[in-house]
């Protein structure tokens, strides 16, 4: 990512395989208008892995899912431009989606036991997806090629596995089977969504290792959406941090790790405990909950859980930051306070904590 | 699954058993007696005790018991006012009002029973599911609404009401249909079903209802899983989503409740059967305990639970056929 003079100050690598720019996305509902994605723009390019950063509701999940095209269009209202190897999705017809999904464009779930479906067996799972953008292989090929997929996660005994159903499967082989099934078309882009939020720690390490190898091996552009800056710091390149539907901060993994300028962004550091980190300091939590998508709060939207809002008087309250160059190229912040603030304030509250590595 | 299935056998003959016991000792706590009933009203007490002797009424209640669950396995002889009359195994006893063995009043009204029954579960489980499934796809819009509207309409129908109706308008106004009868579907298919419309459409329909809104609510809660998203995610085509992912998981539930509604009815569906003037299981057992035709009353029941327990275990087996994640045991 590069600086540059757009609204948003992040800036689309024209050379990216999925472009997004300024998309909004909005669900009217009764008790009024859901901002879930209110402007976020952002580019991955293919071997490059881009980790969203964010608490629930911050709009990380409902990107992602608009970039698959999944939201009902009677109930979702889209702006902005989701562009997937040269084509805008966002107002494309269903049938053209439906092409590009699990094909260009294919997704890891969170849950794989959910999301996968109890009365069928892996084996045809995978094969459903191959060949539904396959008509013309036979069944015998697609069953062959999922069995192949399984050998190539790292599934013992693919052949006698593709004929389990996914309850016969432990957790971290059923989301190595999802992410069989998601690489079956060979995708240019991969969306995974929490893969490893349902996992032990010891098979989180596993398949974000998985991920790694295969990403270098099929060359895709990875979107890694987490709450858990352990996962960024070990798989993405570049991060964006959302909150409240909003970029917050965005840089490269080593720009937000190491310098982070978002009072968010620290928050979520200082809230994860640290090996590198002073033992005896106590992790600081955010205080608060994320806000409300139908009613943000004015100005700043992370500003009742602030504690340094309103530090340049009124701003914090009145006036939404927009994203700006935070020093380094490709580094951008959406905050109101100064750079040289925000420095003193890092190193003398934060940095000591420690941060996430 | 052997296991299991000896294990349901097991209980499901204990249950019947049960029934049996109960059904035998409610009826000889009732007030009354079928002699005095088969007797006439001015009968001699010397007659009655004839009567009951003959019945086999001044046994005690297990040698009674016992004798009958007898006729049940290997047949026995009954003494019909003085002529004996063999009655083989599978005997459910003999019916002093119609005259004839109680297995001969069930195979002849049975078969009406299972005509209704059949032919109605068709047409709700069609119009159920189909209204229900149709209405959760388009959940929230005009046709869900009505759909939905519809079925409440139908479900607070009483049979006698919509049947009355039914019967009002297609046969005796415009004459359209017979008036409902039973031919054999062997004997001749068209007039079966002729014969079985009305009661179909009416059975049908009220019950309908309560299909539809459960298949509806099974429907929009599949909807929402994580698996209909993954279906979706890999670029299925939305007939497919619905179809091969969301309706085969939606639709296990409501095969239970079909499967124990099925047992349930099979024992006899009275209002339908009085509606239309259909000599079925249920208008048999009605008019027997009105009789105090004993030996009809314990058959029917027997019948009634027999079908229940029976269908509960096939609904079980089915359940572990769908969903591969039930073991039997």
């Amino acid at each position: 990512m590069t600086t540059s003079t757009s609204p948003a100050a992040a800036a689309v690598d024209p050379e990216a395989y999925l472009q997004v720019r300024d998309l909004k996305v909005q669900f009217p509902t009764e008790d009024g208008l859901v901002r879930a994605v209110d402007g976020v723009t952002f580019s991955v390019r293919r071997g490059q892995t881009l980790g969203i950063v964010g608490e629930s509701g911050s709009g990380k999940s409902v990107t992602s899912m608009s970039i698959l095209g999944l939201h009902n269009p009677a109930r979702t209202k889209i702006t902005g431009e989701i562009s997937i190897g040269g084509k805008n999705i966002v107002g494309m017809k269903e049938e053209q989606i439906q092409r590009l999904r699990g094909k260009d464009v294919a997704m890891i779930f969170q849950d794989p036991l959910s999301a996968l479906h109890p009365y069928y067996k892996v084996g045809a799972q995978i094969a459903e997806a191959y060949k539904v953008h396959h008509p013309s292989a036979s069944k015998k090929e697609a069953a062959t090629r999922a069995v192949d997929m399984l050998g190539r996660v790292g599934i013992p005994q693919p052949q006698r596995r593709a004929n389990q159903y996914p309850h016969e499967f432990s957790g971290g082989m059923r989301q190595r089977a999802m992410i069989a099934m998601a690489l079956v078309n060979d995708p240019a882009l991969l969306i995974a969504d929490e893969p490893t939020t349902a996992l032990d720690v010891t098979v989180q390490a596993q398949i974000l290792e998985l991920l790694e190898d295969l990403q270098r091996e099929f060359h895709s552009a990875i979107i890694m959406i987490t709450h858990d800056l352990g996962v960024v710091s070990q798989v993405a390149d570049d991060v964006l941090v959302m909150y409240g539907g909003r970029p917050v901060e965005t840089g490269t993994v080593e720009q937000i790790m190491k310098r982070p300028q978002h009072p968010y962004t620290w928050g979520l550091l200082a809230s994860v405990p640290s090996l590198h980190g002073d033992a005896s300091v106590d992790l600081v939590p955010i205080k608060g909950n994320p806000p409300s998508l139908i009613n943000l709060p004015t100005g700043c939207a992370f500003n009742p859980r602030c504690r340094y809002a309103g530090q340049n008087g009124n701003r914090s309250f009145s006036e939404v930051p927009e994203l700006r160059p935070a020093g380094e190229p490709g580094h951008n912040v959406a905050c109101h306070m100064s750079f040289e603030t925000r420095q003193r304030l890092y190193a003398e509250d934060i940095a000591h904590a420690g941060v996430a590595q | 699954m052997l296991r299991f299935l000896i294990k349901r056998l097991l209980l499901a003959s204990t249950t019947l058993v049960a029934i049996s016991i109960v059904t035998f000792l409610l009826f000889f706590a009732v007030p009354s007696s079928p002699a005095w009933v088969m007797c006439g009203r001015n009968c001699s007490p010397e007659r009655i005790a004839q009567v009951e002797k003959s019945l086999g009424l001044d046994q005690p209640l297990p040698v009674q018991y016992t004798e009958f669950v007898k006729g049940i396995f290997v047949g026995r002889t009954i003494d019909d006012a003085g002529t004996l009359r063999e009655c083989d195994a599978p005997c459910l006893g003999y019916s002093f009002r119609s005259k004839e063995p109680v297995t001969d009043t069930i195979s002849r009204s049975l078969p009406v029973t299972v005509s209704i029954v059949v032919g109605a579960m068709v047409v709700f489980l069609t119009v159920g599911i189909g209204l229900g499934m149709l209405a959760a796809l388009k959940k929230g819009t005009v046709f869900d609404r009505a759909a939905i509207g519809a079925s409440v309409g139908f479900a607070s129908t009483q049979t006698y009401t919509l049947g009355g109706v039914l019967l009002l308008v297609f046969v005796y106004s415009t004459g359209l249909l017979p008036n409902p009868h039973y031919t054999p579907i062997t004997q001749d298919p068209l007039d079966w079903a002729a014969g079985m419309l009305l009661p179909w459409i009416t059975l049908g329909l009220i019950n309908s209802a309560l299909y539809a809104r459960l298949s509806r609510a099974q429907m929009i809660e599949t909807l929402q899983e994580d698996f209909v998203r993954t279906a979706r995610a890999k670029g299925l085509p939305a007939r497919v989503v619905t179809r091969r992912h969301a309706l085969r998981a939606a639709i296990t539930p409501i095969v239970t409740i079909a499967g124990v509604d099925l047992g349930g009815y099979l024992g006899g569906v009275v209002i339908t059967e009085s509606v239309f003037s259909l000599n079925g299981i249920g208008r048999e057992a009605a008019d027997a305990v009105a009789d105090l035709n004993l030996p009809l009353v314990m058959a029917t029941v027997l019948l009634a639970a027999f079908f229940i327990v029976t269908m509960n275990i096939i609904v079980d087996m089915l359940y572990a056929v769908i969903d591969p994640r039930v073991r039997l045991g």
